[in-house]
């Protein structure tokens, strides 16, 4: 048996990570909206659990767009 | 008037009336079926009772003592004497009836088992969840006692077992259901309880909910709810004097049904199981649900959507002298609308000359400062305008130049509604400039369009910014200009820039001046003026543009040009410092889509110039088209022999290879193509045998055409149409002058019909090409019958799935501009949902760039090179 493989390097799955909290702070400051207005995520998402990200954590998603080659998104853990 | 009161909505709150309720809010009781008495005045106690509010003016309500405008209108009741179950809620009560003990009202399983429940559901599914539970359940397990599971027999009957549960019976075991049960199910208690699921008192709608009508002859005709309503009261009544004079049980309950009946269809006269009540003209009654659903229902007839002032529908015709930007309005229109114009002392005088002036653009209306409106007569014209001052307002007719909104439906996009300026013409119709028509997607068989005159100043500048074609020549939706020359104005620019088109200089002057141009070019060394001199004067000085043709493109796709320019013309058309020096001007360089020149011409040297340009070619054009005939005769569509020969051998070895193949078929040799079967290989060999013949054909018309028809005379046998892309294509001339070729239906031959075939002029079982709509026949020579009636079964699915795709494709339209419509693009780049202001995307599409600004999705960098290459500062 090979070592256990990460989802996390699915080539389906966007490269992702959890922000700091000075960077969420920075993040909701930029875009002046609390954390709840941020998309969201579920907590029992394969991607949160992988990552060990708690509800409120927020995780930055870097994803292939067709149109614009990457596209950075910001979901908040619910 | 003038006691208006203002309040602010603080909530609304949803949910079940209870009987209290009912009677309290109630003015009046109902007890007589009638309405009006013989007098014609109101009965008391009856289903108009003045305490209801009143609907005939003069009359005065007998709850608040108002009049008709001012009386809100207040409820009645009507007391049933026996209660009938709430149709719309049978499902809920066959739950609770379920999920408690009729004896005790506890629920049917235990305590841990009640609690399980709540904590694994949300409150919206507990109820349901304790009733699947509790249905199976035979004792109580609180007080032992024994039940049966209820079944509830649509709409309103419920059994408990083959024992029927009446209504009664059903209010006495949910009357038992304890409070604290129903706060853990997720209920208010206070807002809800279970027996009132049971009506025992029903509400009346105030009077003014449904007003009786009175026709010409006088008679009065009741509102479909009053109908309804009396009904109700009157079987109750007939309820109620059985159940006194004691009549047997068997009639009781027959009246007792019919009750609930009567109640039923009142809510909704849909319910399924229920026979819908009818009028006694046999027209199926709208009751309560009935108004408030679907498309003509209250919510999206009066509430969503709403008839608007100062607006008007007319059939449209096109106008090519109009400009772009503008709108002919019929004079009649224009005489009955006005604009208010608001008098300050800098306009005083204008004011004055409309309110002094009798006829056309004249003031209509003026309105004091306190509001007071007054008409414009004879008689007082003096007066008023000896006191029009500052702080009036004047209405006055529109004239030329008015701002005003133009659309047609559907709006499918933000091009559907544009803001144009008004030109008050004579006619009865509405006219538009034809380059407009792409965008509004219209055209003059009969479409209407509607126009909204604004009144504001703020709706004036917003229009003015936003929504003038000039701002939406590119379409954001594919980067490419949507407002473009089309059709004749195409084959006029393509006849103009023929490089053997030449013009004396009268013409020249002629067409030069209907474009608004009083200076001429340069002559030729005969003394002529070439058509592309001429056009080249239209130009921006210092254009510089190299695009291949659609004329190009036909020649190069039969090899009679090459893609370097080489060819009878050059199939690359070249403007150089702002003069058309190589090739045509044609769909590829100002139609819609792809348009080249007026791409170039917007995105470099701005809207202005590109509106300018097809206003001057739409003049132009015009002209050019009375100097040339221009039509097609059927001695055009005449082919030499030869080539008609060689016409009849590509069919007629298609057709040969087609045998072979059901041959090949009926013998079990054919080799079918892999992953199908052999039937369908078949098919498919068939139709692509033909179809390969048709396009051969195809081209070698085409090759034909080109080669022959483009000259001075010939192009004018409408060629120039198809050879410019401006209306047909060389598939229609396939069909015209070579083979009408394969039907087809489904994009499969057509095979339905007789018993194995499709009409009884063929043998059972033929599966030949012409037993399967192969018409060998074109259009020009006519087809055959039975070539005619295989087309015939392919148009018609045609004309089906038009109807069918448009209904599909409307209603997916319209959910999704639901889901989206308050998304907002944001300043800062990022796309917000407005009303609860959460970010949906962090770039507007990804990239923020703007598809408008962008060429088929690509930024147009040939232009920021021009520009930089001029000098010219952004």
């Amino acid at each position: 048996m090979a070592a256990k493989k990460s989802i996390l390097d699915h080539v389906l799955v966007p490269k992702c990570r959890v922000l700091t909290e000075q960077e969420v702070e920075e993040l909701l400051k930029k875009y002046g909206i609390p954390k709840d207005a941020l998309p969201k995520i579920l907590a029992d998402d394969p991607v949160v659990k992988e990552l060990g990200a708690k509800k409120g954590d927020v995780i930055e998603f870097i994803r292939n767009s067709p149109i614009s080659g990457k596209a950075i998104y910001y979901r908040v853990v619910v | 008037m003038g006691m208006v009161t203002r309040k602010t909505i603080g909530m609304i709150k949803f949910g079940i009336l209870s009987p209290e309720m009912i009677r309290k809010m109630s003015a009046v009781e109902v007890k007589v079926a009638e309405t009006y008495d013989d007098d014609g005045f109101p009965i008391e106690g009856g289903l108009m009772d003045p305490h209801m509010g009143v609907a005939d003016p003069g009359l005065r309500c007998k709850t608040c003592g108002q009049k008709m405008n001012r009386c809100p209108g207040h409820f009645g009741h009507i007391e049933l004497v026996r209660p009938v179950i709430h149709s719309e809620y049978a499902r809920y009560v066959e739950y609770f009836l379920n999920a408690f003990c009729p004896k005790c009202g506890k629920p049917l399983v235990s305590e841990q088992e009640f609690a399980e429940i709540i904590a694994e559901n949300p409150p919206k599914s507990r109820l349901k969840a304790l009733a699947k539970k509790g249905s199976s359940v035979k004792n109580c397990p609180h007080c032992g006692a024994e039940r049966n599971a209820v079944r509830l027999d649509r709409p309103t009957n419920f059994f408990e077992g083959d024992k029927r549960v009446w209504p009664t019976e059903i209010r006495e075991r949910l009357e038992k259901i304890h409070d604290t049960d129903l706060e853990r199910l997720g209920f208010n208690p206070r807002d809800f309880r279970p027996e009132w699921l049971v009506v025992t008192v029903l509400p009346v709608p105030p009077v003014t909910v449904r007003p009786s009508i009175v026709l010409e002859t006088g008679e009065r005709a009741e509102d479909d709810l009053t109908h309804k309503l009396a009904d109700i009261v009157r079987i109750n009544q007939r309820l109620r004097e059985n159940i006194d004079a004691g009549a047997p049980q068997l009639i009781v309950e027959d009246l007792w049904d019919l009750l609930q009946y009567h109640v039923t269809t009142y809510f909704n006269n849909e319910t399924s199981g229920a026979p819908p009540a009818r009028h006694r003209s046999g027209r199926i009654l709208k009751t309560i649900i009935q108004r408030l659903k679907g498309k003509e229902g209250r919510f999206r007839y009066n509430l969503s959507g709403k008839r608007v002032n100062f607006a008007g529908r007319a059939v449209i015709t096109p106008d090519p002298m109009l400009s772009i930007d503008e709108v002919g309005v019929p004079d009649r229109m224009a005489n009955i609308i006005t604009v208010p114009l608001h008098v300050t002392e800098w306009n005083l005088e204008e004011a004055k000359r409309y309110v002094a002036s009798k006829e056309y653009p004249r003031a209509l209306y003026v309105i004091r400062p306190d509001g007071t409106r007054l008409k414009v007569t004879d008689a007082n014209r003096e007066e008023l305008l000896e006191e029009l001052a500052p702080g009036y307002t004047v209405e006055r007719q529109v004239v030329d130049g008015d701002i005003v909104l133009f659309n047609r439906q559907p709006s499918l996009h933000r091009m559907s509604m544009f803001a144009l300026k008004v030109r008050v013409l004579p006619g009865k119709t509405l006219r538009i400039q034809p380059a407009i028509c792409p965008p509004y997607n219209a055209d003059f068989d009969g479409d209407e369009m509607n126009i909204h005159f604004l009144q504001t100043k703020e709706a004036q500048a917003e229009a003015r910014e936003l929504m003038v074609p000039t701002k939406h020549i590119i379409s954001p939706r594919y980067g490419g200009p949507i407002i473009a020359l089309t059709k004749d104005y195409i084959t006029a620019l393509f006849i103009l820039t023929l490089p053997w088109t030449k013009f004396t200089k009268e013409e020249a002057m002629d067409l030069l001046y209907a474009a608004g141009i009083t200076e001429l070019p340069e002559p030729e060394e005969d003394g002529t003026i070439s058509g592309r001199a001429i056009f080249s004067m239209l130009l921006p000085p210092d254009m510089n543009l190299k695009f291949p043709s659609t004329l190009g493109k036909h020649l190069v796709s039969v090899g009679l040009a090459d893609k370097k320019g080489n060819g009878p013309i050059s199939p690359i058309t070249v403007i150089k410092d702002g003069k058309l020096v190589e090739g045509v001007i044609d769909k590829a360089a100002v139609g819609t889509g792809k348009g080249k020149l007026i791409d170039y011409m917007v995105r470099r040297y701005g809207e202005g110039v590109a509106k300018d340009f097809m206003n001057r070619v739409s003049r132009l054009a015009n002209r050019l088209l009375y100097m040339f005939g221009f039509t097609i005769s059927y001695h055009s569509l005449k082919i030499p022999e030869e080539l008609d020969r060689k016409i009849d051998e590509i069919i007629e070895k298609a057709l040969e290879k087609v045998y072979e193949y059901i041959k090949q078929y009926e013998e079990g040799r054919l080799e079918p193509i892999p992953g199908r079967g052999v039937e369908e290989s078949l098919e498919t060999y068939i139709m692509v045998t033909l179809g390969q013949a048709e396009k051969e054909i195809q081209s070698l018309l085409q090759k034909y055409l080109l080669e022959t028809k483009l000259d001075p005379v010939h192009i004018l046998d409408n060629f120039a149409q198809i050879f410019s892309g401006a209306r047909g294509s060389f598939a229609n001339i396939k069909n015209l002058m070579g083979v009408q070729g394969q039907a087809a239906v489904r994009e499969k031959r057509p095979h339905r019909g007789f018993y194995q075939r499709v009409t009884s002029h063929f043998k059972r079982g033929d599966i030949g090409p012409f037993a399967r709509g192969f018409a060998r026949s074109n259009l020009r020579d006519g087809l055959t019958v039975n070539e005619l009636f295989f087309w015939g079964m392919g148009g018609r699915m045609g004309e089906v799935d038009k109807g069918v795709s448009t209904q599909i494709t409307g209603y997916y339209y319209r959910r999704l501009s639901n889901a989206m419509m308050d998304l907002l693009a944001f300043p800062d780049g990022t796309v917000r949902e407005v009303t609860r202001d959460t970010i949906v995307q962090f770039a507007f599409g990804d990239d923020n760039l703007n598809p408008q600004k962008l060429r088929h999705g690509e930024v147009p960098l040939d232009v920021l090179y021009d520009e930089i290459k001029a000098g010219e500062k952004r």
